[in-house]
């Protein structure tokens, strides 16, 4: 086997673990600060690649799709959060998990039937096609454009969480709201912006992925097993443990599809299965 | 159980008295005299049929979700599980039916326990998340081992048309002979939870859901129990994949997809969780559901899905848990 071979494998599991961290961050963050794993976070990711799809084809442009479908997605995250979510805090942690169980339910079969139950094919927008000699071989630009918007976002919610005065609050109220709430911060607001960041996050990965994925209603479910063995190999509610688990995911699966394609679909739940023989709290997580 | 500290004593206050008293000492047989009566209700025998293989599912899976307070969502693995073994002995190795029945219990029991050992080493959200992880995996391998399973296009080839019980010949393909066959299994089924409801080791999976950190300071060995119920209810799941198997004499990819595993939980949370007729009654609701608005719309999931989400917010006991708390006391 060549090593420029290998290589280029390794940009391309660069790539898809890029989508793989997008997915498990939305998921994490929520946790982080709600205590709620969202179940329907798979269906808000194929909501957000049929939003930007169908942005994209009504203005013609798939930076308008690339740029609404997270604002439309996390809006509607927020709705989630405030009708549904929110009468079940302080009842048992499977409620919100049914809950958002139930609700990806409901959107898969909506998604069914507005835009149809076959796939629909996500056109790479122009500017983005072709390919980038590495000096190793060439890569498509697409997934190199994945894997810089992915790295500015994390560059985003880094400054955002550490730096401004809404990042401490979210800190803060990650670790105790009770006692945010006694000095006098609205930690109900702080929730729903939360719900709201990790829903928008869930879309715009569904628009990154829909030109490297077929779309379809169905393609949520795939997404949530992703996110869920990303999140229990770095740690749940452990952002940078997300993000290194992803990267550690998808070039084991682009590794595994080089070797051994039939094994592709199967690695990374043997990864997991192995991290929770040895850690099950995760690489960077704390015993829960 | 060879721990002593799961023979410890069941309280007697766990017998209610009066009606609900009496609902719960005759649970197995009352059960079986509705069951019977099923096939002449329902507005098809097919229906009838696929309300006795995912009622006996949902009791399997409440064993966990309902007793010991674990929220699986990965029990579409130990169904399809039981189905393909089935299947595979029927279709592929000639084994007579009443042989491939047991091995289609074992094997989806032995899968339980494989799953059970690494997901009851986590604990709450995690581990609903794990076991979905962990089914998917299994419905990967089944997708790729087409020479097995039939992968996308599911197992076929293993009818039972006849069944011979000691000299006497039924025609298995009768549908009304079919959903009594069926019935003896789905009996044995409810027999079975029921007594291991009624047993100490009953008890101790209560005393984990109710608190955990007691059970364990009380001296029961938690992770052990656990790891049990884990694999009992695989058990009973695994036979509603059996009876799946031999009922449709097909083994569908689906059965083992997450959607399954979703559809098992909203049935048994539907019906009421924590009560031994709930899921049953769940399963029969959902079915009930999915016949009559599938009439008005192929879109019908829109609707079961949406009710589930109002029981969720506003009955979270379920049909039956709401009916014994409001009607009976």
């Amino acid at each position: 086997m060549d090593a420029e071979l290998i290589l280029m494998q390794l940009f391309s599991g660069v790539a898809l673990g890029a989508i793989l961290v997008i997915a498990a961050l939305g998921l994490s963050i929520i946790f982080g600060m709600l205590g709620v794993v969202n179940f329907a976070h798979g269906a808000l990711f194929m909501v957000g690649a049929y939003a930007g799809l169908w942005v994209a084809s009504v203005t013609g442009s798939f930076w308008w799709g690339l740029l609404a479908a997270p604002i439309m997605v996390g809006v509607f995250g927020m709705v989630v959060e405030y009708v549904l979510v929110r009468p079940l805090y302080g009842r048992s942690i499977d409620d919100p998990l049914l809950l958002t169980f139930g609700l990806s339910y409901v959107l898969v079969e909506a998604v069914r039937m507005i835009f149809g139950s076959d796939g629909i094919p996500f056109p790479t927008p122009p500017q983005l096609t072709g390919v980038w000699d590495l000096g190793v071989g060439f890569f498509p630009i697409y997934r190199l454009f994945v894997v810089g918007v992915v790295i500015l976002v994390l560059v985003l919610l880094w400054l955002g969480l550490e730096k401004t005065k809404f990042g401490l609050i979210v800190r803060a109220g990650a670790r105790d709201p009770t006692i945010m709430k006694v000095l006098g911060v609205d930690i109900s607001k702080v929730w729903l912006l939360v719900f709201g960041l990790g829903a928008g996050l869930a879309a715009l990965g569904g628009v990154l992925a829909g030109p490297m994925r077929s779309v379809n209603p169905e393609m949520g479910s795939l997404v949530l097993a992703e996110a869920f063995v990303v999140t229990v190999i770095g740690g749940l509610g452990s952002l940078l443990g997300s993000i290194i688990a992803g990267v550690l995911v998808g070039i084991a699966i682009s590794m595994t599809a080089l070797f051994a394609p039939e094994m592709a679909t199967i690695v990374m739940f043997a990864l997991m299965a192995i991290v929770l023989l040895i850690r099950p709290e995760g690489l960077f997580g704390k015993l829960a | 159980m060879s721990s002593p500290a799961l023979a410890a004593p069941v309280p007697s206050t766990r017998q209610p008295s009066g009606l609900a008293g009496a609902l719960t000492t005759y649970r197995v047989p009352l059960s079986i005299i509705a069951l019977c009566l099923l096939p002449w209700v329902l507005p098809s025998q097919a229906l009838a049929v696929n309300v006795l293989v995912y009622g006996v599912l949902a009791v399997g899976y409440n064993l966990l979700f309902g007793y010991t307070g674990m929220l699986s969502f990965g029990h579409a693995a130990f169904f399809g599980a039981g189905a393909y073994v089935t299947g595979i002995a029927i279709g592929k190795f000639g084994i007579p039916w009443f042989a491939a029945v047991p091995l289609g219990i074992l094997g989806g029991g032995l899968l339980a326990f494989i799953i059970g050992m690494l997901s009851t080493r986590t604990r709450g959200i995690y581990f609903s998340m794990v076991t979905l992880a962990l089914a998917q995996l299994i419905y990967y391998v089944a997708l790729q081992a087409s020479s097995w399973t039939g992968g996308e296009n599911g197992l076929r080839g293993f009818t039972v048309d006849k069944i011979n019980l000691f000299g006497w010949k039924l025609n298995f393909l009768d549908p009304i002979n079919k959903y009594y066959v069926l019935l003896a299994f789905a009996a044995l089924a409810l027999w079975a939870v029921s007594r291991i409801l009624n047993s100490p080791f009953g008890a101790a999976i209560e005393a984990i859901r109710e608190n955990e950190r007691r059970a364990r300071t009380c001296g029961f060995d938690v992770e052990r129990t656990k790891l049990l119920a884990f694999t009992l209810s695989g058990l009973i799941c695994a036979l509603a994949g059996t009876m799946s198997a031999l009922h449709l004499a097909f083994v569908p990819l689906d059965l083992l997809h997450y959607q399954t595993s979703g559809m098992i939980v909203m049935m048994t949370l539907l019906g009421g969780a924590r009560s031994f007729f709930g899921p049953f009654i769940g399963a029969l609701v959902f079915l009930l559901m999915e016949d009559v608005f599938s009439l008005w719309t192929s879109h019908w999931q829109i609707i079961v899905g949406s009710i589930f989400v109002l029981f969720v917010l506003f009955l979270p006991k379920g049909i039956w848990g709401t009916f014994l708390a409001k009607v009976i006391r």
